[in-house]
């Protein structure tokens, strides 16, 4: 019953929040218990995988191939764990405020479906219901965009639908294919069918569309360019949102499939996955360092890290992946942060571009010494938590032979120090312009925040654990017998 | 029969994409559509195709007799429809807005500002 909640939780208070009166104070109360909810509900079933092992439940008590399957291994739990985080920190940002036009209609209720389908995502045990709560998470996220109507706002979320409705199709064919080859859609059961069954045509045709598919939605190189023209235009708190856990589905559903069908470490998924990634670094960065509005260049952080999280699973060792999924957590926490952080701008000035930003270490020291602790994590910088990642990944680059990779994800460190650095000083740093007065930012603006940036530093006094948790996560990924047998009970 | 289908599938998929291609919001939109129909027959075509079996077991019997269509695709496929008939209306409505505010139906010309 347990891996139901964090899909029942956001569906009920979304019913919920659609069903009450519309008294702003009210509606966010709701839906920042609901999101409390399900960071319970993750927190309870991250303890039950770690002392309990794999767990599975199957709607309806149908056995396993033939139901729907929901699984939780440790990767999944720590994945539920982090849709309860940011989803918690991004409700608890509207009570700073929120557009009465957005919250009018339904702006709450959204959050809740939009959480629902990344929750359905992580847990589900089945291939074709991976694909539809990615298209609930899609709907939930198509509406949030564009429901404000912006000039800029609409556009952006035409391309964003658009190339996201491509990536569904490909997803959906990838998965007819296979389900005509291996006649089977439960995860666990393509573990075992695809193997005996697979053609070598059908097996490649299959692996590039899932690449597509999945690398579309991840922003990796070269699909990632939906991603810096719309990521920027949504309220901040949205884009946050999407930020933190949309882009992470894509990587979830690659590290999750990929290994499960193609077994082999020899398949040239994983060397097209070993070049994909470390341009995907050196692209996003670059471009980044190109960008004059902050959440611009935040957005192509995004793209560039999303390189980090995917190189783990191309080099196939348990280590690169459990430092992969390490920078995962921490990417999550961070990206999102720096979301809110450009968001606190968008409040107090109007704008988030760099060149009339500045002198928030002046005005409120407290608040950019904030600040500076996602900025510097992001970069890498020692002791914080995206060092430990990043040297995690660069360690086993080495070990496993691809020195190559170690010197880009190297060189990619240092343009994320650069544009971060270019980020402290234009936004935080350098003095304001002349013209302007700014208000304080008001302690509810900064709180959400602030509790990242508490959660950020716990990462970093904890990795030795967590790094342990994701080592287990990637050894039950690599092997994947542990999974099968729990979902089909040893048949 | 499947050669026939999976002829339809391709067709659908490459009038599709070439539309998406064409630039212009209402071309996307149909193109869109076209793909996703094309998806569906493919599910339908790669699953088999088998005439007049319905896969229910006689009363008599404990099993299946011969070999009947398997109704996991068509179920597929349902879903499938359903989800793509709501999201094309949507991106329908967006389109339409789009073409409103922006005063334009070329996609290239309706980006926000450059890249």
């Amino acid at each position: 019953m347990l891996l139901v909640l964090p899909i029942a939780i956001p569906l009920a208070t979304a019913i919920l929040l659609h069903l009450l009166p519309y008294r702003p104070r009210l509606l966010q109360v709701v839906a920042f218990a609901g999101a409390a909810g399900i960071l319970v509900s993750a927190i309870v079933i991250l303890n039950a995988v770690i002392h309990r092992g794999t767990q599975v439940l199957q709607i309806g008590g149908w056995p396993a191939p033939f139901g729907i399957t929901l699984v939780a291994d440790t990767f999944s739990a720590l994945l539920i764990l982090m849709v309860g985080i940011v989803g918690t920190v991004v409700t608890g940002q509207s009570f700073s405020g929120v557009d009465p036009r957005r919250e009018s209609l339904g702006y709450h209720a959204l959050i809740h479906v939009l959480l629902m389908g990344v929750s359905g995502a992580f847990l589900t045990g089945d291939i074709f219901n991976l694909y539809v709560w990615f298209e609930v998470m899609l709907i939930a996220s198509f509406v949030l965009m564009s429901l404000h109507r912006t000039r800029a706002q609409l556009q952006a979320a035409f391309i964003y639908v658009a190339i996201n409705l491509l990536a569904s199709a490909f997803l959906l064919t990838a998965i007819g294919l296979l389900y005509g080859q291996a006649g089977t859609l439960n995860f666990a059961d393509l573990a075992r069918a695809w193997p005996e069954r697979r053609t070598p045509a059908l097996d490649a045709a299959i692996s590039a569309l899932f690449l597509t598919a999945f690398g579309i939605k991840a922003g990796l190189f070269p699909f990632f360019f939906w991603l810096p023209v719309s990521y920027p235009t949504p309220p901040p708190a949205i884009g946050a949102l999407f930020a933190g856990l949309l882009t992470k589905v894509g990587v979830y559903a690659m590290i999750r499939v990929f290994p499960l069908l193609f077994a082999g470490a020899g398949h040239p998924v994983y060397a097209v996955l070993l070049v994909l990634s470390p341009v995907t670094m050196v692209v996003g960065l670059i471009a980044a360092l190109g960008q004059s509005d902050l959440r611009r260049v935040l957005s192509f952080n995004l793209v560039g890290h999303i390189g980090y999280t995917t190189v783990g699973l191309a080099l196939r060792t348990q280590e690169a992946l459990a430092a992969s999924l390490l920078y995962m957590l921490h990417h999550m926490l961070v990206i999102t942060t720096l979301f809110l952080v450009g968001g606190w701008f968008l409040r107090q000035r109007r704008t988030a571009a760099l060149a009339s930003l500045g002198g928030l270490v002046r005005s409120q020291p407290v608040v950019a010494a904030l600040a500076m602790v996602p900025v510097f994590s992001l970069a890498g910088v020692p002791p914080l938590s995206g060092f430990i990642a990043k040297l995690g990944i660069i360690a086993s680059a080495f070990a496993s032979g691809h020195y190559w990779v170690a010197a880009i994800a190297l060189l990619v460190s240092l343009l994320t120090l650069l544009s971060m650095a270019r980020v402290w000083d234009e936004a935080f740093w350098k003095p304001p312009p002349p013209e302007a007065r700014y208000g304080r930012l008001p302690a509810t603006v900064v709180m959400p925040a602030a509790v990242l940036v508490a959660l950020t530093l716990g990462l970093t006094i904890a990795a030795g654990p967590v790094f342990d948790l994701t080592m287990h996560a990637a050894d039950q990924l690599l092997n994947p017998a542990e999974y099968v047998d729990a979902v089909l009970g040893g048949r | 029969m499947e050669l026939l289908l999976a002829i339809v599938s391709g067709v659908l998929y490459a009038t599709g994409l070439y539309l998406m291609l064409r630039r212009r919001l209402a071309q996307l939109a149909i193109g869109l559509a076209l793909v996703s129909h094309g998806s569906n027959v493919l599910i339908f075509t790669a699953a088999g195709v088998i005439r007049s079996r319905p896969p229910i077991v006689p009363e008599s019997a404990a099993g299946f007799t011969a070999v009947a269509a398997d109704p996991v695709p068509q179920s597929l496929i349902l879903t499938a429809i359903v989800i793509g008939f709501g999201v094309l209306a949507f991106a329908l409505v967006l389109a339409h807005r789009v073409h409103v505010s922006a005063d334009t139906d070329d996609v290239d010309r309706i980006l926000p500002d450059r890249l």
